[in-house]
């Protein structure tokens, strides 16, 4: 288990033990953390699961693929910090991951 | 005492007007009925993940029975609805209970169509709708069986990839000439066509199947084409039909779906109908239209509530639809019918490309194949009913998000 930390638009913070092997969006989805849709289910085809992901443990994301690159820049108020939740899996590696989430998924 | 709601249905439609009605404030109680002997689950992967048993059956669910038991749901497994009275908004249960309403939203859904044919009953035939259909077919599903797949949309070409990965034979019988043949041009039906008999489909187009038989206990496949095709497994995927007998019975409009408005508001005082069994107005295409697709199903299930919820908000969304087989990610925004120009953009050798399908200049819908930019960029187009024209949508020199609308 991981814990990873859900920040909402308003500001509050929830941490959870997020299962390593399930994707961010499922955690998210799974602990009942609003902020997170996930509406096609996690196969990279809605964008309903954009979130934002600073600091140094961004570095251990996996790269944006192409699918996940043509999705996001779709997407309104995409930044530089901009990543799809159903597209990074979870793993140790991310411990104490800090997730900002948008003020609407649609 | 405040209102309650009782769904009806516990697919796509009905999960999440679970969600969307406590996401919108709704405070009154919420009961939940299915058939189902599980929680609201994503059947997507039945045809693909699920069915290769690459994943869990807990993995499918669409939220955890946590989410259920927080939101003080009372959930209802595995109990249909057997009577309606509109009147006086009750509901007679499979169990013998009694349920009343301020509000429904009926998201019954459908039932796989059955093959016509005769020896349909045969213990090797199964459909594709459920977890349990799944599971009933999984023990024939081994490598090596032979498997007759009738029918070539979205189901029947996903079992196929799954099924050669998988190390089974599979021959594929479509009764139209083409695969995809409701919904795809046949430049784009072709494509599939040449990629599936290039991973070993046996498919066979123009061919029904006029009886299955028995030989000890294998399905012999009669096809129209006068062949006899001994099979481990039949999976059928002819298609849907909705599921409105509930709502018929009980007096309420019904033609192709639970005629509801722009809002989802059905015939009756207090119903809402949502999802597959749904037949609803589009203003993008100017006609009534019943959607299968976990999309509709979801936006849908978020209009009802809104409407519950006294924040009403009319349904209009461009349609969009998914499809992995092998490699492929098929995605489709927009509706093709009626198309009179169709315009290719890309490699379909190289399995990178969008066929844009237009009437009258305007622009439909697009099949994309492994383009997602292309499907996110047409989807914005079709809905703001501004494109690129024709000439621009074919070059693929030109980066698909620079192209001038």
């Amino acid at each position: 288990m991981t814990k990873i930390t859900f920040i909402e638009f308003n500001g509050t913070e929830r941490s959870v033990d997020a299962e390593n092997g399930q994707s961010l969006m499922r955690s998210a989805v799974d602990n009942l953390v609003p902020g997170i849709d996930g509406d096609c289910g996690g196969a990279c085809a809605c964008a309903t699961c954009h979130c934002y992901i600073e600091g140094p443990l961004a570095g251990k994301l996996p790269e944006i693929g192409e699918a996940e690159r043509s999705m996001l820049e779709m997407v309104e108020g995409v930044t530089a910090a901009s990543r799809l939740a159903c597209q990074i899996t979870v793993s140790g590696d991310l411990e104490g991951l800090v997730v900002r989430t948008p003020q609407s998924q649609h | 005492m405040s209102a309650n709601v009782v769904i009806v249905g516990g697919g796509h439609a009905g999960g999440q007007a679970v969600a969307s009605l406590r996401q919108g404030g709704f405070d009154g109680d919420i009961t939940l009925v299915t058939a189902e002997q599980s929680l609201p689950y994503q059947r997507p992967p039945l045809s693909k993940a699920y069915l290769a048993g690459e994943l869990p059956r807990e993995r499918l669910l669409m939220r955890p029975s946590a989410f259920y038991e927080g939101a003080g749901v009372d959930v209802r497994l595995g109990i249909e609805v057997t009577g309606l009275d509109a009147g006086h908004r009750s509901l007679t249960l499979s169990d013998g209970g009694q349920l009343t309403y301020d509000h429904m939203i009926l998201a019954t859904g459908g039932r796989p169509r059955p093959l016509p044919c005769p020896g349909a009953d045969h213990p090797a035939v199964h459909y594709l709708r459920t977890i349990a259909d799944v599971d009933a077919m999984r023990p024939r599903f081994v490598p090596g069986a032979c498997i007759v797949i009738v029918g070539a949309g979205y189901i029947g070409l996903e079992v196929a990839a799954v099924a050669i990965k998988h190390g089974l034979r599979p021959v594929v019988l479509e009764m139209a000439p083409m695969v995809l043949a409701r919904v795809a041009s046949p430049e784009v039906a072709g494509f599939f066509e040449n990629v599936h008999r290039g991973a070993g489909v046996d498919l066979r187009t123009g061919v029904a199947v006029s009886a299955i038989e028995d030989r000890d206990g294998k399905a012999v496949v009669v096809s129209t084409a006068g062949d006899r095709i001994e099979a481990d497994l039949v999976v059928a995927g002819v298609g849907l039909l909705p599921n409105v007998e509930l709502a018929q019975a009980a007096g309420i409009d019904c033609d192709n779906g639970i005629v509801v408005d722009a809002f989802c508001r059905a015939s009756a005082s207090g119903v809402y109908a949502v999802g597959d069994c749904s037949n609803h107005p589009s203003r993008l295409y100017g006609r009534r239209l019943r959607l299968e697709s976990v999309h509709n199903a979801l936006e849908q299930a978020k209009t009802a509530a809104a409407d519950i919820c006294g924040k009403p908000l009319a349904y209009d969304q461009v349609p969009w639809f998914w499809s992995d087989q092998y490699e492929l990610k098929l995605q489709t925004a927009g509706l093709s019918q009626g198309y009179d120009q169709v315009v290719i953009r890309g490699n379909m050798a190289m399995r990178s490309f969008a066929a844009f399908y237009l009437k009258d200049g305007r622009l439909l819908a697009v099949d994309a194949v492994n383009r997602p930019a292309e499907f996110t960029l047409a989807k914005r187009w079709i809905w703001d009913r501004k494109a690129p024209s024709p000439q621009q949508l074919g070059d693929d020199s030109i980066e698909a998000k620079a192209l001038a609308v």
